[in-house]
């Protein structure tokens, strides 16, 4: 049987109504994985998610303070997000919210995120929570993966496509 | 006005937390009502009233045995849930693969500033 511990997926589950959770091991330690999360030049070379590059990525880290994310997709449509930091424990805990730029009432259906990371045998488990203020909301976030996955789909098409003339 | 598609109301059946508890005991195996009550830790009835929900949008099937009915999960009608999510799901693991190559950098940065033994 494949042990939890060596996957190296990202797990999401939904564990109430309003709520969603993505848990991810790394094969690196806690303190590398908070710098990673919290220094804007690493930011940017992995939020980017492999569909256009992360622009700008502000990281104010101290309690009250902003961080606005702004990503560009190879059709060169910006993708912004922003949000205040809450709580912050180094290496161990953020406490944050996040606004997504792209809707009108973006500071009202920001989510509370809470990020903690646990370190086992130099390994560690990063744990994702999202908390929106309706389901509606949360139903909202999961569907914009969706869209991408859509998306990517419509650019190989458009590649197979191409290929073919 | 028309019932929800039956993917919604698969939806409905597990937004609910005590439903999602039935379901994850049903997922290890075929249990009885009674089995239900103890581990969930409801009244008879409430577990009864749920597992009729869950039966509506066919989440568990149940087979009745003399006096006692034994119910089990069918996961087919949660599978537009999975899918649904699952595209979420890829969109942070593509965030993550490439998190790890700069998580593989930082460590080798680190093993070379001779930082010591741990």
């Amino acid at each position: 049987m494949a042990t939890v511990t060596s996957r190296r997926t990202a797990v999401l589950t939904l564990p109430t109504d309003t709520q969603f959770k993505v848990v991810r091991v790394f094969n690196a330690p806690r303190h590398l994985v908070y710098r990673a999360w919290t220094t804007p030049e690493l930011v940017k070379r992995w939020w980017h998610a492999n569909r256009g590059e992360v622009i700008l990525a502000e990281v104010d880290l101290r309690v009250g303070g902003k961080w606005r994310w702004v990503s560009v997709t190879p059709d060169g449509m910006e993708v912004a997000f922003h949000g205040v930091y809450h709580e912050i424990v180094p290496n161990e805990r953020i406490v944050y919210t996040e606004a997504f730029e792209g809707v009108s009432n973006a500071d009202e259906s920001a989510t509370l995120n809470t990020l903690t990371l646990v370190e086992k045998d130099g390994r560690t488990t990063a744990t994702m929570l999202t908390e929106a203020h309706s389901r509606e909301v949360r139903d909202l976030i999961l569907s914009t993966g969706m869209e991408d996955g859509l998306q990517e789909a419509l650019d190989l098409l458009e590649e197979v496509a191409v290929s073919l003339l | 006005m028309a019932r929800a598609a039956t993917t919604a109301d698969a939806f409905n059946a597990v937004a609910e937390p005590r439903r999602r508890q039935i379901l994850d005991e049903l997922a290890d195996g075929e249990r009885s009502v009674n089995d239900l009550v103890r581990q969930v830790r409801l009244s008879q009835p409430l577990v009864s009233k749920h597992l009729r929900v869950l039966r509506e949008v066919g989440l568990v099937r149940v087979r009745e045995a003399g006096r006692q009915r034994f119910y089990r999960l069918n996961g087919r009608p949660l599978k537009p849930i999975h899918d649904w999510v699952s595209a979420y799901e890829a969109l942070w693991n593509k965030r993550f693969e490439a998190l790890d190559e700069v998580l593989e950098e930082l460590k080798s940065k680190e093993d070379g500033d001779g930082n010591g033994d741990e």
